[in-house]
């Protein structure tokens, strides 16, 4: 415990920055789950560069990681930051813009000298510049006192280097009253068995971190983030790929299915691959393929054997599947394509995130060839849109689209870890053997139009699928004009059917009123928190938040008409706007920006207050005041 | 009570679909070997599957009465990995042609022969398009005119054993379709073999390639023409069976064994299991110098790829134990609000 004063605050968004090779990845990590142990709620936003290890010190080779943690609900990792903790003139110069005014600026002065900032393309210090007179600037050696505080170890000077970043995390823990006690179990379950000299010295670094902010006078205080009002649960922290992972292996127990999985490596979706491989005890079947057209294609190859068949990439490698979709789509077999979006259009930016691949999964196939989409909204959110999906795959026979976004997928935050117990079944069923006669008809169909999910093996039932347009019923390749027509529309009501068994679209907020924002995929946090920020000054704003972009739930299109504006921001440049104006025929306005980065929360407000009226009534005025 | 097993003949095998090869096609002979094996091969139809791209053969699926799935250009090889790495109880067939397999497909095709996945991979090989009406293939020949090349093929042709055999494929065979026998022979020898069996069958294709392997396939030409590998035995040939082929240091040679007082036991002996280049050498022979070879050039017995995937798995159940869902979702640090 701190004996210097402790000031107690309802939240603090923190950025830590440095070069990539600096492990500013490892202490947000720490921070984050350190954080979500006290009880805070928590938001993060890793934000890193494509290059492994970009050159040393430039500002091409800045790696950042932003947490919010609160004693209330967070949606958002944070707009403005509270404190920076830069490790190098590089990663300052480029996230300074974002600390506020007062905010607490740490840096490690130990390499603020002149070859630093050359390699900052720097001609002076910015540490001597009077704009510093706008933070609360702490200037600490971390580089010298890392090397003395290890010097018992022996360790190599690069060995000892290493270190400073533990002890930067000690200094920050100590600063936000945060236990080392999580970071501390990590440091030697990670070194202990192969590096015991290395752990001690991490653990040194780290304690000497602490101790020097409790000594020197540069900080008067520390703060306190009291925990969160979370619902009751047991609680991990979780990021979307993981998520992602955990929610496809339930969803694989809840049906009775095996899995298999087949991916080729690709930002930012290869976490999902990087844990899937962990649960082979699961029976698990990973394949990493030779090319995104295999791993698509083994999925195909699976799910007609009676497998939970799953696919994973991000836009580029989506483009390259896009054929095959098509193909599982006519063969109408269940199977789920996952696309974590990164920024585009190519290649793009692969580490940032971007919404624009929503078009691309809904049109981007050759003919007539709809299939279910769906967006997860939060890291948590990733686990339960897999369970979505995978119903209305096996109840419709189609394969299913799950987006993510970068910044979902390596975001996290507190996620109630259900009870594996009460999870309802995921009902699947193949028709049995067939002895009489009767020819079988693998395209004779249900109520929902979903045809049977016959597996090979099965006696009776043999029957082949292709991607020429097959007759109703029998599946026989027919060219015929009518049949065509009729197939055509049968796989367009087969997705739109999946609107029964989705629920209706709800709102936050009022039921009809002034402006309706509606949101889909990472932007929620964003959305939600300016829309409330919104609704407590009083104006008449609602939030709706889609997780199901096709078929949009059916009530839709009333609910839209309950609104005089429809505000819809997105990390593209409109295209849910485009698929709801053509729907809908709804003048929806947009707020739209490819950046690479998420929404703040004060650029949704702005844009709500600009189409909105000022509060007037009484009822604003006291929720103001409230 | 235990039932008989029922009979399995060739029209077992046959679907109700109206086949629509163009006539005289030899794609129909290969269809007729193949329904004569199955059989033979006592695997029931319903754990048979083919796979199959695009192309004319890529249409033999639906000829066939099994499970099967008519894919997309090339991935065939893909669309089974998936399958029967995930049902290994199942006898899974790829059916390709020389475009599917070497030119759109070309990818799938090392990667699936390199990873020994336990398919039959026959690829039907006419040096042709055939459906899309008659444009030049990767293995036309050099000069060969066709719709698209109207003064002659520039490309090299690729030879899909070297290719096969570069990929490390540990089953590498070549027939002929109208060779009825020998094809009925490889074919089965092909479903026999525990790993990717790669097949090559040069196939007529009398509309838009006719005759390209007509060498190999008239009773006229053909024994001087081809030469039928037999593991162990020396590589003799010819009508009157007086050819042989010796190796003179790394180098095969045509030897006339009446007149150039080399014996049997001088000329080079076929090993399906050479753990050496001599089934490189036999995929380099190529007419006129040399006759074509004919028969399994390699055969060899490599851990196959999903056997090597359910190892990993069961080694993890035993060291891990069968996974826990509510463990694995609760792993990591957690706390809890009450």
């Amino acid at each position: 415990m701190s004996l210097k004063p402790i000031e107690r605050v309802r939240g603090v968004t923190v950025r830590l920055v440095g070069d990539s090779g600096d492990g500013m990845q490892l202490l947000g990590t720490q921070l984050t789950n350190t954080s979500a142990l006290a009880g805070n709620d928590i938001a993060t936003f890793p934000d890193f560069p494509a290059e492994i290890r970009a050159p040393r010190g430039t500002r091409a080779g800045v790696s950042g990681f932003q947490v919010q943690f609160a004693s209330h609900e967070v949606h958002t990792p944070g707009d403005t930051l509270d404190a920076l903790i830069a490790m190098n003139p590089a990663a300052l110069i480029t996230n300074l813009s974002d600390l506020r005014k007062g905010g607490l600026l740490v840096v490690n002065d130990d390499s603020f000298e002149d070859k630093d900032l050359k390699l900052a393309k720097l001609s002076t210090s910015p540490l001597e510049e009077p704009a510093m007179e706008n933070y609360r600037l702490v200037k600490v050696g971390m580089t010298k006192l890392t090397k003395t505080a290890v010097a018992e170890f022996g360790l190599s000077p690069k060995e000892a280097d290493r270190c400073k970043n533990f002890f930067a995390m000690g200094l920050v823990y100590w600063l936000y009253g945060r236990s080392l006690e999580a970071t501390l179990r990590f440091i030697h379950g990670k070194f202990a068995a192969g590096a015991p000299v290395i752990a001690k010295a991490n653990e040194k670094a780290l304690r000497s971190g602490w101790a020097f902010g409790e000594t020197i006078e540069a900080f008067g205080n520390s703060y306190q983030v009291d925990a969160a009002d979370l619902p009751p649960g047991k609680y991990r922290n979780i990021m979307g790929n993981t998520a992602m992972a955990l929610g496809l292996l339930t969803a694989a127990e809840r049906s009775n299915k095996q899995i298999f999985y087949a991916s080729y490596p690709i930002t930012p979706a290869s976490d999902i691959l990087h844990e899937m491989v962990k649960f082979k005890n699961f029976g698990v079947c990973t394949f990493q393929a030779e090319d995104e057209i295999a791993a698509v294609c083994s999925a195909i190859g699976a799910a007609y054997g009676g497998q939970m068949a799953v696919t994973t990439s991000s836009g580029p490698g989506i483009a390259l599947k896009a054929e095959a979709m098509g193909l599982a789509m006519m063969l109408e077999l269940p199977m789920l394509v996952i696309n974590v979006q990164r920024g585009g259009p190519s290649t793009g930016l692969p580490t940032k995130t971007e919404q624009s691949d929503l078009l691309q999964v809904m049109f981007g196939r050759n003919g007539e060839s709809p299939l279910p989409v769906l967006a997860a909204s939060s890291p948590g959110d990733c686990f339960e849109i897999i369970q979505d999906a995978w119903k209305i795959a096996t109840q419709l026979m189609l394969p299913v689209v799950v987006l993510s976004d970068g910044y979902i997928a390596n975001g996290s935050e507190p996620w109630e870890i259900p009870d594996v117990s009460k999870l309802e079944p995921i009902l699947v069923e193949h028709p049995g053997p067939k002895t009489d006669d009767t020819p079988f008809l693998p395209y004779s169909r249900n109520e929902l139009l979903a045809r049977p999910w016959a597996i090979p093996g099965t006696p009776g039932l043999m029957h082949r699928v292709g991607g020429i347009e097959k007759e109703d019923g029998t599946g026989n390749i027919s060219y015929d004009p009518e049949n065509h027509q009729k197939m055509t529309n049968i796989r367009a009501q087969k997705v739109a059917n999946a609107a029964k068994l989705l629920p209706p679209q709800t709102v936050v907020g009022p039921q009809s009123g002034e402006l309706l924002v509606v949101s889909w995929g990472g932007t929620r946090g964003a959305c939600l928190t300016a829309v409330q920020q919104a609704q407590a000054e009083g104006r008449s704003v609602a939030h709706a938040h889609v997780r199901y972009l096709n078929p949009l739930p059916s009530n839709f299109g009333e609910l839209l008409s309950r609104y005089e504006k429809v505000l819809i921001p997105e990390l593209n440049m409109g295209q849910l706007r485009m698929l709801i104006r053509s729907r809908y025929l709804v003048d929806a306005v947009g707020l739209n920006k490819v950046k690479g980065k998420p929404f703040m929360v004060a650029e949704v407000y702005e844009k709500i207050c600009e189409l909105s009226k000022s509060p007037v009534s009484r009822g604003a005025v006291a929720a103001k005041a409230g | 009570m235990s039932t008989a097993l029922p009979v399995l003949t060739a029209s077992s095998f046959t679907s109700d679909q109206d086949i629509r090869w163009c006539p005289g096609c030899g794609d129909y002979s290969i269809l007729a070997q193949m329904k004569k094996v199955l059989p033979e091969i006592g695997v029931a139809p319903e754990k048979t599957v083919f796979v199959s791209g695009i192309g004319c053969s890529s249409r033999f699926p639906y000829y066939i009465n099994s499970y099967g799935i008519h894919s997309i250009h090339g991935r065939a090889p893909a669309i089974a990995t998936g399958l029967k790495v995930s049902r290994p109880d199942l006898t899974v067939w790829v059916i390709t042609g020389d475009g599917d397999a070497l030119s759109i497909g070309g990818n799938h095709f090392i990667h699936v022969l390199r990873r020994n996945l336990d398919i039959n991979y026959i690829l039907f090989n006419n040096r042709i398009y055939g459906l899309t009406k008659g444009q030049y293939s990767p293995t036309s020949v050099e000069g060969q005119i066709t719709k698209t090349t109207p003064t002659g093929v520039i490309d090299h042709p690729l030879n899909p054993m070297i290719l096969a055999l570069g990929a490390e494929a540990t089953f590498v065979a070549r027939s002929v379709d109208s060779n009825v026998k020998h094809l009925a022979y490889t074919l089965k020898r092909a479903a026999e073999h525990k790993g990717t069996s790669f097949v090559e069958v040069y196939q007529n294709c009398n509309v838009f390639n006719d005759g390209a392997f007509s060498y190999a396939q008239d009773k006229a030409t053909r024994d001087d023409a081809t030469i039928e590998l037999e593991h162990g035995k020396p590589m003799i040939f010819g009508k009157d069976r007086d050819k042989g082929i010796r190796l003179n240091g790394m180098t095969p040679e045509v030897v006339d064994l009446n007149t150039s007082g080399v014996k049997e036991d001088d000329l080079l002996f076929h090993d399906e299991q050479a753990d050496s280049i001599h089934a490189y050498l036999l995929a380099r022979m190529r007419r006129p110098d040399f006759p074509e070879p004919i028969g399994v050039f390699r055969a060899v017995q490599l851990k196959t790829f999903g056997d090597a995937i359910r190892e990993q798995i069961s080694d993890s159940i035993a060291k891990r134990g069968k996974g826990d869902l509510q463990k694995m979702l609760s792993s990591g640090d957690t706390w809890t609000v009450t």
